[in-house]
């Protein structure tokens, strides 16, 4: 068999987090009852006509500018023209002649190290609806809420080799974009979604192959599945002697394989032309600044300057700096504490802990900044020990509690009473004999068994280095 | 017969008053001669308590009734709804509202392509047969605004493709002047109901002529917004880019007040730009001289009737009477305008009107099998065959492979044409013309030969294509005794200063009544 390489472009849609739709006020909510969140303009009423969303354009020109584009000056709308009953106009408003953003690039890294992965173009289009079959009626019911809600397609050059390099691709940009705040990304609510354009050609070889394109890929694994599949899938083809056939193939994640949609010869003419029911958007130099002082630092800034600033590991400002919405409580809380190594261990240890024993995504942490920092406080002024510190934590993670009230509440503050503290250790003392003669006779650990009890005499509310310090005295 | 301008407002005011007055107190009957005077003499009356807008409403309805069954003007009478509307405008005229708006309680007929809420909205079309907008358009909230009583909506070819009305799928309307001839197209409902006095005002859109050609067909004046100027929010779309709506009225201070009432940017219409109000009739002084005129050479050449020709030439004469220059001048650019039009609307229509597919609205077949099914039963059953041809004729030109020798050049023509209209605006005010080579066909005649129709729309055309702001004025009648139009096209926004020359016009020549032949 001879050597194949595979070559790999994506086409990736992400929803904006506009409030409200590209080209009518109607609200963007994912969820809602259907058909609830609709108005004449985006059911595509007769005589209606659409307003572009401002914001949906300041999206855009970020996006572009994160992943190093050029923004177009004068950018335009084309309706893009198909029949389907989830396009209530039968025609998308789309960009085909001026698109907002292009030539980009970002960087990827994979096991085999960096990679710079190009961006043809990022263009604005308006989301269709959604078909729901309703199999008991028989009939296929349509919700038109998702009609209108931006979309930003974001269009790859073909220079990924892998599935490796296509998730890590994918991974890079929906981080961009988080950070960035113009998009949630959740996959799970549809918010992005990536065609594959494949081919193979033989190792050493200049030429692109026939490409297939894949559709309904609606996760990382998935799509990572499928390029393997349709890599096999066309390396057989060509094995056997056959051509690849250009084609528009759909994924069936479940049978781990694909399927025919349309082949070329039945390809749509969408009949592009410009969109005469808007103007063209003229983007000045004082827009354009405009956002990108809006622009807030990347991650790859953040990593560097996480290690460099604050002395943290290559490695924590790593995991610090995976979501904003964790570099960002990073960064307050050290505003009001300080002490970035230690607000950098509560969120590394305790709360990457509890996000995954609540099978939570980084996204949902709400610890508010003040209650972290507080609890670190009253650590460091030795109120509070670790342990009980663990305890309260958990409770500002999963009740929202305030750590001194919390503290107060339960009479979790450490006895700073000597006197008190002794009459415990002396009893403790008295009351295992066993444990003091095992240390008096060279058994040093004994100790801990003695420490504990007193600690469990005393709730936990004692500080361990003391009452170490006590009982060392005391034996 | 009732008069125009100043010079007859001393004689006849009082005169109406009186006619008021009696038939408030005689007879009922005798107050249908309300219906002939103009809408701002209306409003006028209406403002000073002579008339309510309720028994304005009444008159105009009764003429409806009277005179409908030969004209065929309505879809939609919508009486109950206009007569409620002129009791509540009525009680905001007693309560001081309205005191801005010349045309409060006037009744005013609307084309039927565009949107009003809870009132049936047909476009002409078996497709949207009954179809009922849930919202108004723009120029629908501005009427009510300004007080003015939508009495229904009128016949027009479907979708606003034709140039007869006759492609209209539901009735044929008759020309007023002469019952076996065409009133025009597509506005040829709203042209024919405002000169058989069954509405003071209309409103009607213009693509390619729509407003203008009927308007010249019927007698009255009818004037076509620069593009921008009224809101296209509602109006259902035929060709985006060359819509726009405007004024159909019996004379020169009709359009001008109800443009004053429908003009200005909207937040829903990102393509209207006018700013809010223009004082349109503020600019209807009586002096002209000095003002430039050209007449493009290739206007008054080939396919001209000899009568129109003849009556556009005395209408030169009268301008240059009130000293006005008028010139001669080549505008060869004009010529392409009819292929790059018929090019640029159909492929916009073949989009606009994808969307009648059976699915949200309007027309659904009854039987189907598929998704397939269900969209070509759909739209061979919903659409006649003119909006079909353009439909075709607009996919074709879009298509790929095609898109550059066609669409693409038809963009290149509308450009070379608008600056060569630029170029001749660097030298006049204005461009004067005949509106149709033609006065009004015999109803049949038409749609035998489309192409003989589509060059029918030879001076209104380019208008749109550049864009440009034109109005319509009846200036003679040709040995049939059928009206004559002229046109007077004006530069980007220049809307007051052909209001102004069509006034001055106006004030020489008076209006004629189709019912005083």
């Amino acid at each position: 068999m001879k050597l194949y390489e595979t070559v790999i472009g994506l086409e990736v849609h992400v929803e904006l987090a506009t409030k409200t739709k590209i080209f009518c006020g109607c609200t963007t909510a994912f969820g809602g009852a259907p058909n609830t969140h609709i108005c004449p303009v985006c059911t595509g009423m007769p005589g209606s006509l659409p307003v572009l969303n401002k914001k949906v354009v300041e999206y855009a020109m970020a996006a572009g500018l994160a992943c190093g584009c050029e923004i177009t000056r004068r950018t335009k709308f084309d309706r893009k023209n198909y029949f389907y009953p989830d396009l209530p106009k039968a025609y998308q408003v789309s960009q085909l002649y001026l698109p907002i953003c292009r030539d980009g690039k970002i960087e990827i890294e994979t096991a085999a190290g960096k990679k710079e992965i190009g961006i043809h173009e990022i263009h604005m289009e308006e989301d269709a609806g959604k078909l729901i079959h309703d199999d008991w009626d028989d009939c296929t019911l349509i919700d038109y809420n998702r009609c209108g809600v931006p979309l930003i397609e974001i269009v790859s050059n073909p220079d990924m080799r892998s599935a490796e390099e296509a998730v890590a691709y994918l991974e890079k940009l929906r981080l961009i974009l988080k950070y960035i705040g113009v998009s949630d990304c959740k996959m799970q609510e549809g918010a992005l979604r990536a065609d594959v354009n494949l081919s193979v050609r033989e190792m050493g070889s200049t030429e692109f192959g026939t490409r297939t394109e894949m559709k309904n890929l609606n996760s990382f694994k998935a799509i990572a599945r499928a390029i393997e599949g349709e890599r096999k899938r066309q390396i057989e083809v060509l094995e056997y002697g056959k051509k690849v056939i250009q084609e528009t193939r759909r994924w069936d994640d479940n049978k781990d394989t694909s399927f025919s949609m349309r082949t070329k010869e039945d390809a749509m003419d969408y009949r592009y032309f410009p969109e005469p029911d808007l103007v063209p958007v003229e983007i000045d130099e004082e827009w354009l600044t405009l956002i990108k002082e809006k622009e807030p630092e990347l991650r790859d800034a953040k990593r560097k300057r996480y290690q460099e600033e604050y002395q943290i590991p290559a490695y924590d400002a790593g995991i610090l700096t995976a979501s904003k919405r964790m570099a960002d409580l990073f960064e307050e809380t050290i505003q009001i504490c300080g002490k970035p190594k230690e607000v950098s261990n509560w969120l590394m240890v305790e709360t990457m802990r509890l996000l995954k024993e609540a099978e939570q995504d980084v996204d949902d942490i709400t610890i508010p900044p003040k209650k972290l920092a507080a609890l670190i406080e009253m650590i460091d002024q030795g109120k509070i020990n670790r342990t009980v510190g663990k305890e309260v934590f958990e409770h500002i993670f999963k009740e929202d509690v305030d750590p001194k009230e919390y503290v107060r509440r339960n009479g979790l503050s450490i006895n700073q009473d000597d006197g008190r503290l002794r009459e415990v250790i002396q009893s403790v003392i008295q009351n295992n004999p066993q444990s003091v003669s095992d240390y008096h006779s060279g058994k040093k650990k004994a100790i801990g068994y003695l420490i504990g009890q007193t600690m469990f005499y005393l709730k936990g509310k004692a500080d361990p280095a003391k009452v170490r310090m006590l009982m060392e005295a005391e034996l | 017969m009732m008069g125009r301008g100043e010079k007859m407002e001393i004689t006849i005011k009082p005169e109406m008053a009186k006619k008021i007055e009696i038939a408030d107190k005689i007879e009922r009957a005798k107050k249908t001669q309300i219906t002939q005077i103009t809408a701002c003499e209306l409003g006028k009356l209406i403002k000073e308590r002579k008339i309510s807008a309720v028994e304005a409403m009444e008159e105009q309805l009764a003429a409806i009734k009277k005179r409908e069954t030969d004209y065929q003007c309505y879809l939609t009478v919508a009486e109950e709804e206009a007569l409620e509307e002129a009791k509540r405008v009525q009680a905001g005229i007693d309560s001081g509202m309205y005191a801005d708006s010349p045309l409060a309680g006037v009744p005013i007929a609307v084309k039927d392509n565009i949107c009003t809420k809870g009132i049936r909205t047909t476009c002409a079309s078996k497709m949207l047969e009954n179809f009922i907008p849930p919202y108004d358009a723009t120029v629908i909230r501005r009427l009510k605004e300004a007080g003015m009583v939508m009495i229904g909506k009128v016949n027009m070819d479907e979708f606003a493709m034709g140039s007869t009305t006759e492609t209209s799928y539901f009735k044929q309307t008759k020309n007023p002047w002469d019952i076996t001839r065409v009133p025009g197209g597509s506005s040829g409902g709203a042209a024919a109901a405002v000169a058989a006095e069954e509405a003071f005002l209309a409103l009607g859109s213009d693509t390619g002529g729509s407003i203008r050609q009927p308007s010249s067909f019927c007698g009255v004046t009818g004037l076509k917004p620069t593009y921008g100027t009224v809101s296209r929010y509602g109006l259902i779309a035929y060709a985006s880019s060359l819509d726009q709506i405007g004024p159909i009225g019996r004379d020169v201070t009709d359009c001008a007040a109800l443009l004053e009432a429908i003009a200005g940017s909207d937040p829903y219409d990102s393509t209207c730009v006018a700013s809010k109000t223009s004082a349109y009739r503020g600019a209807l002084g009586n002096d002209i001289s000095g003002m430039r005129i050209g007449i493009p050479n290739g206007y008054l050449s080939e396919g001209l009737e000899e009568a129109v020709k003849e009556k556009i030439l005395k209408a030169s004469e009268v301008f240059e009477q009130k000293g006005a220059k008028v010139e001669f001048f080549d505008l060869p650019a004009f010529t392409y305008a009819i292929p790059a039009y018929y090019v640029i609307a159909s492929a916009e229509a073949s989009s606009n009107l994808s969307r009648f597919d059976g699915v949200k609205y309007g027309y659904r077949t009854p039987e189907f099998e598929n998704l397939k099914e269900l969209y070509e039963k759909t739209r061979s059953e919903g659409f006649g065959d003119e909006v079909k041809r353009r439909m075709m004729i607009g996919a074709f030109v879009l298509s790929s492979g095609y898109y550059d020798a066609y669409y693409n050049k038809a963009l290149k023509v509308k450009a070379v044409i608008k600056k060569a209209f630029d170029q001749a605006f660097s030298n006049y005010d204005m461009i004067l013309g005949p509106t149709a080579p033609t006065t009004a066909p015999k109803l049949g005649e038409s749609l035998v030969d489309p192409l003989k129709m589509y060059l029918g729309d030879i001076y209104t055309v380019s208008v749109n294509l550049a864009g440009l702001p034109a109005i319509s004025l009846p200036c003679g009648e040709d040995g049939n005794g059928m009206p004559v139009g002229m046109q007077l096209i004006g530069k980007p926004f220049g809307e007051k200063i052909i209001l102004q020359a069509a006034y001055s016009f106006e004030q020489t020549r008076g209006y004629k009544r189709p019912f005083d032949r």
